[in-house]
């Protein structure tokens, strides 16, 4: 039974987690991208589409990330090339990705969707209690700990890492040191572009596989303030995600078990929980000002 | 080859007025190329989707019922852009103020008095001003990030109103159906003309738009929105409270998403139920900067913005295209605007030869 409910949290915690470290390494290069839960919608649909249409969800993934990637290409042109404003483009993005993969979906509503099969690996799977909720997962889920685990490493321990971080604080200096900037960001973007897809692929794929429209629900804004919450650190947004994760499935639970609170209510609580948790974080402003990237948001035109 | 923005001496005028105009005919452009992927003849496909609903007189007033709220909401949220507090919630606060409003009508379905629809229209503006004060008190108490909080509150205030047209406010006779009682005559706002359905709502909107601007344009409130969007800094230095500015944009953004939402219950839908607007609130970001922030540019976009949901069901019944394709209208609209505005401050110059133009940039 708990073996169950932690198996559930997991899937639940994973798309937040991967969706969130992606937009935790563009916040990092300095670029607020709020495009992501469209972002996330176009990896759904495209990886919903490709395992369909070819048979292999292997395939979808790709597909995911491919999805995710291309669409936040467009966020990149007008937010790096053209120095639109970001907040504006990033709402455009998923305004754009809810109605494309509406459009594109539309032939897949009410299909049967392929599920990627979990991955037992041998030895470690036979651990009493946490061998098979942890080493009996599917391929995303295990990406999503390297993730978690090569992020941290790129960005604390790697120079290309330093040069991201020091493009986020100050990308005038950065770009006075000789570092290239743009390209710096647009592969910034491309990265959290193509993780928002591969979230959205394991909510097609893994969480509910089938095309819903609309299916993340709201899960990219979720893994937005996940960046925030754990203050653009990946080893704290694992837990946070988790903690979301958590949140979410419980409340599924209390709705299954009847008690008597309007299921709404209930519906309502990873939402409000998202909004306590933001108010936890950002009250403290001087823990805030220290971990925010200072050049976040703020529009780059190089000087020649 | 390369694309190179130049800084403008001065913004352009030219490009001011050109820019949402480029942006129009570029989405038509590719909504054409996109008509013609789906296999349907692009000129035929556009003229359904823009041009039929425009030819008759039941559809002019479906393009005022839908544009109303469009520009109401729309003119509140550009006020809180320019003064930058970035109220995305708009949806949620259009749902509560729907609810607060309806409150008299559910409650007193048996109250016969010309007071009613006032005392509605004030609360429903109450209940979204409230609304809206939430994510401002955090933005002001904790430092919390308006984006967040209000995005957050459309899906809580969504499901606030699921619960209550289902259960305590659900209309005993109603069959079943997850909706209250049908408003009583007196508090269902009176249609503008004889000949349709388009309400009243339509006056409050044109009423707001042209007030707002007015207070841009002359009054020393909308050169605060101004100065303090533009930098908080230079604000400061003038007495101007960053403080007062997000409580005033927020709480009038709301107030007049509110408004916006107990006009289209009362006026058009005549009850409340689970889903009482097709992303009024979310289109309005797009009204608003197709608009250029403007409150008279609004009231142009808003009409732009409720023809492609007017588009969309004539392309449906017509043509048979989903009417998700108005979704996709409306995200290209606003992606071309935001490129397009980028011609108001910044040259672009395309560099076919990288390190030549570097050498010459630097005699």
């Amino acid at each position: 039974m708990f073996e169950a409910i932690l198996l559930t949290v997991i899937t639940a915690s994973t798309p937040l987690v991967i969706a969130a470290l992606g937009e935790l390494v563009a916040e990092r290069s300095g670029v607020l991208n709020l495009g992501v839960e469209g972002m996330m919608i176009m990896g759904a649909v495209s990886a919903f589409a490709a395992a369909q249409l070819t048979g292999s969800p292997y395939l979808g993934i790709l597909a995911g990330i491919a999805g995710g990637a291309l669409f936040s290409l467009l966020f990149g042109f007008l937010t790096l090339t053209l120095v639109a404003n970001q907040v504006a483009t990033g709402l455009a993005l998923t305004i754009l990705g809810l109605g494309l993969s509406g459009q594109l979906g539309e032939s897949f509503v009410g299909m049967p969707g392929i599920k990627l099969q979990p991955i037992v690996i041998p030895l470690l799977s036979d651990i009493p209690f946490f061998g098979l909720v942890l080493f009996a997962q599917d391929l995303i889920f295990y990406l999503s700990v390297a993730l978690v685990i090569g992020i941290s490493w790129f960005l604390f321990k790697s120079r290309a890492g330093l040069k991201l971080r020091a493009i986020g604080d100050n990308h005038g200096s950065a770009h006075a040191l000789g570092i290239n900037v743009v390209r710096v960001r647009y592969l910034a973007v491309l990265f959290g572009g193509a993780c928002a897809g591969l979230a959205g692929a394991q909510l097609s794929l893994v969480y509910t596989p089938q095309w819903v429209e609309n299916m993340s629900a709201g899960r990219g804004w979720i893994a937005l303030a996940l960046v925030v919450f754990a203050s653009w650190r990946p080893w704290r947004l694992l837990a946070g995600g988790y903690l979301f994760g958590a949140v979410t499935i419980g409340q599924l639970h209390a709705q299954a078990f009847g008690i008597g609170v309007p299921s709404q209510l209930l519906s309502a609580l990873p939402y409000a929980a998202t909004i306590v948790v933001l108010i936890i974080i950002s009250h403290n402003r001087r823990m805030t000002l220290i971990n925010t990237p200072a050049s976040l948001g703020k529009p780059f035109v190089p000087d020649r | 080859m390369r694309l190179e923005l130049q800084k403008r001496a001065q913004v352009s005028t030219l490009f001011s007025i050109l820019s949402p105009l480029l942006a129009l005919a570029l989405t038509l452009v590719v909504g054409g190329i996109m008509f013609w992927a789906l296999g349907k003849s692009p000129t035929g496909a556009l003229y359904t989707f823009f041009v039929e609903p425009l030819l008759d007189v039941w559809s002019l007033h479906e393009l005022v019922i839908k544009a109303a709220p469009l520009i109401l909401i729309a003119v509140g949220l550009a006020i809180c852009y320019r003064s930058n507090n970035w109220n995305i919630g708009a949806e949620g606060q259009f749902t509560i103020g729907a609810i607060t409003g309806s409150i008299l009508p559910v409650l007193y379905p048996e109250w016969h008095s010309p007071m009613i629809l006032p005392l509605m229209l004030v609360m429903g503006m109450i209940g979204g001003a409230l609304y809206a004060g939430i994510p401002a008190f955090l933005k002001i108490r904790c430092n919390t990030n308006e984006i967040l909080t209000s995005l957050m509150l459309v899906y809580i205030a969504q499901l606030f109103l699921d619960w209550l047209v289902r259960g305590p406010w659900r209309d005993p006779q109603g069959y079943n159906f997850p909706q209250t009682k049908s408003f009583q005559v007196e508090a269902v706002l009176p249609e503008v003309l004889d000949s349709g359905r388009a309400h009243m709502g339509i006056v409050f909107t044109l009423l707001a738009a042209v007030l707002l601007w007015f207070m841009m344009r002359f009054m020393l409130k909308g050169f605060q929105v101004s100065v303090l969007g533009q930098s908080a800094r230079a604000g400061r230095f003038a007495g101007f409270s960053a403080k007062n500015m997000v409580w005033f944009s927020m709480l009038l953004s709301g107030a007049l998403a509110g408004l916006a939402g107990i006009s289209e219950v009362s006026g058009s839908i005549g009850h409340l139920q689970p889903t009482i607007s097709p992303g009024y609130g979310f289109t309005a970001i797009i009204v608003a900067f197709l608009g250029r922030l403007n409150p008279l540019g609004i009231v142009a976009s808003g009409f732009v913005l409720a023809l492609t949901y007017l588009g969309g069901e004539a392309a449906q019944l017509s043509i048979g295209i989903s009417d998700k394709v108005s979704r996709v209208f409306q995200g290209l609209i606003l992606f071309f605007v935001l490129s397009c505005d980028t011609l108001i401050h910044y040259r672009i110059r395309l560099i076919f030869n990288p390190s030549a133009a570097t050498a010459e940039a630097k005699n």
